[in-house]
């Protein structure tokens, strides 16, 4: 091997140390455990093949978790993309107060999810929260938003697209600045409609920002639970129960680190659908060359 | 009227950029719209501001003339023991953040200017930890931090962290950028590869890592799961872990107080963010670039 060889892999071996012992080692090690049972008692974890598996079948808090995560993706993505690009639309346009919408619209990203929840909990407090001290006047019945299971998980999922949208239009932002505003003058010469300009102009140029935040908004409906840990705790009946969140309380609750495991290894390869899915459809020019 | 003339006048560029066609009454209902989220979206900020400035019995009524208080804050503040929290907190974020730029500033030079085999399966290696972040790798990641021996400590929270795929990735693509012909230059005068980095690469890159610091510090400071599984006691929990345990008490929702707590949580980025706000803004956007 060269010297430049042997630099280049020093260089890397901090880096590498870490990324083996803390992300290859717990992929290989969540397939190892799922196949076997939770070590009890100091002994060795004995090989059981597919039985957790058959357990996470026979499992309705699991099933209750993945469609709960469906739905919560389904919600949280469309909208917040098309939120996001509407907010960066504004923001990049010559509004009056458009500094004051940006702070506003991005204040949600800095703040801490833990904390948000409290403030949220608290917004949909029956009698005198927020929404009801709003829609009580109004003559709407009053209602449990985060006790009734078919309510709170819609009640999450806002929590989520409110954080996210903002986070989102950011990229969005930077996308229509490297827009060149020749194109604008050219179509408003051309006497295109402002609708004609955004569907056949802007919204092609943002494709690549699309599929940037598209990836990132799935991976965020697989990680983003913390909310729920103050919100509902998964409840009511399991309505907001999410797939990593039933992760924590097989792994943490219950210590079934055997079932845990293979709980994990559902989300790992959804992610490596993800991983593959942007692989194959994205040009990997634009974003790692 | 002539066509040409007209149109060179509309391209100059003194012109106002909002030229496309768009009625002034669309216009005014746009703004009113954007103005309308715009306060739905800070709302939840501005409610917890309210009620944890103002006495208990005005935590849900809004009068103008209710007597602002600090009330709220001392009582939170000596209801858990924040002080550690916040300082622990701080010791995560500055750890964490230490570590990335030392190791990802040398993993990222490495991608940039070496060649050596097996370089691009290496990246994509690298590349894996963006998808799979350590947030759902926590089973296992707790057992290793079992057989180290170093559960319920602060290192234990920010271990998994250290190596970011998302650091490394942005200083190769900043370093790739910095002229071949400057680092050529350093080595003619004898500079070694590490002198040549530290004294060439890194002044050139100073604004993508202020933009990676500001990403990493609001992620750790604000980082839940992981250290709330990973910590068991007051010397290493985290502010976010703080807030959640003491919110979880069964003493009733003292809405006052815990509004109040999770202010004082949010503050330091918050007050960060509002003297920095272009740079943050700023640094979100080259961060989601690249």
């Amino acid at each position: 091997m060269s010297r430049g060889a042997i630099h280049g892999w020093l260089l890397l071996l901090p880096a590498f140390a870490l990324l083996a012992l803390f992300t290859y080692w717990p992929v290989i090690g969540t397939v190892w455990d799922s196949v076997h049972a939770t070590a009890r008692g100091g002994k060795p974890a004995p090989f059981v093949g597919l039985e957790n598996y058959q357990v996470m079948v026979a499992d309705e808090v699991f099933w209750k978790s993945l469609w709960n995560n469906l739905w919560y993706a389904l919600g949280t993505i469309p909208i917040s993309i098309a939120l996001a690009i509407v907010m960066a639309l504004w923001v990049n346009s010559a509004m009056r107060g458009r500094t004051w919408l940006r702070m506003a619209f991005f204040t949600p990203t800095i703040l801490p999810m833990i904390a948000v929840g409290n403030i949220w909990l608290f917004f949909y407090t029956p009698q005198y929260g927020l929404l009801e001290q709003v829609l009580l006047p109004l003559g709407f019945a009053s209602r449990n938003w985060l006790g009734s299971p078919d309510t709170a998980l819609a009640c999450v999922t806002v929590v989520a697209i409110w954080k996210e949208a903002g986070f989102f239009m950011i990229f969005y932002l930077a996308a229509l600045q490297s827009i060149p505003p020749s194109l604008g003058e050219a179509a408003a010469i051309e006497g295109a409609s402002r609708a004609y300009y955004f569907r056949r102009v802007v919204f092609p140029l943002l494709m690549p920002t699309t599929l940037f935040v598209l990836v990132n908004a799935v991976i965020n409906a697989v990680r983003l639970v913390d909310h729920i840990f103050v919100m509902t705790r998964g409840g009511p009946n399991n309505a907001t129960s999410l797939l990593l969140f039933h992760v924590y309380q097989v792994g943490f609750n219950f210590w079934d680190t055997g079932y845990a495991a293979a709980l994990t290894l559902v989300l790992l390869v959804v992610l490596a659908v993800v991983a593959i899915g942007q692989f194959v459809f994205l040009d990997r020019k634009v974003h790692y060359q | 009227m002539s066509g040409p003339s007209s149109r060179r006048a509309l391209l100059q560029p003194s012109l106002p950029r909002q030229s496309l066609s768009r009625g002034s009454g669309t216009q005014f209902l746009e703004t009113l719209a954007a103005w309308i989220l715009g306060f739905l979206w800070i709302l939840p900020l501005l409610y917890a501001f309210w009620t944890a400035f103002h006495p208990p019995e005005f935590s849900t009524r809004f009068e103008i003339m209710a007597p602002l208080t600090l009330e709220n804050f001392r009582r939170a503040w000596e209801a858990a023991p924040f002080a550690r929290y916040f300082l622990n907190s701080f010791m995560l974020v500055t750890m964490v953040l230490a570590a990335q730029l030392v190791l990802c500033t040398l993993a990222g030079y490495a991608f940039a200017r070496f060649d050596f085999p097996g370089k691009e399966v290496a990246f994509l290696l690298v590349l894996v930890q963006l998808m799979i972040m350590p947030d759902v790798l926590i089973v296992e990641n707790y057992r290793t931090m079992g057989h180290l021996g170093i559960l319920d400590t602060i290192p234990a929270i920010g271990l998994p962290y250290m190596a970011s795929a998302f650091g490394i990735f942005l200083l190769r693509q900043t370093f790739k950028t910095v002229p071949r012909e400057l680092d050529e230059a350093a080595r003619v005068e004898g500079a070694s590869a590490l002198q040549v980095l530290w004294k060439v690469y890194v002044p050139l890159a100073r604004p993508v890592y202020l933009a990676y610091g500001l990403v990493s510090v609001s992620y750790h400071w604000n980082n839940f799961l992981w250290p709330l599984i990973v910590t068991n006691s007051v010397t290493s929990r985290p502010v976010t872990v703080g807030l959640q345990v003491f919110s979880a008490g069964d003493q009733g929702i003292d809405w006052s107080v815990i509004t109040a707590a999770t202010v004082m949580t949010s503050a330091p980025l918050l007050v960060a963010f509002l003297l920095f706000q272009r740079q943050f803004v700023q640094s979100f956007m080259r961060a989601g670039i690249r």
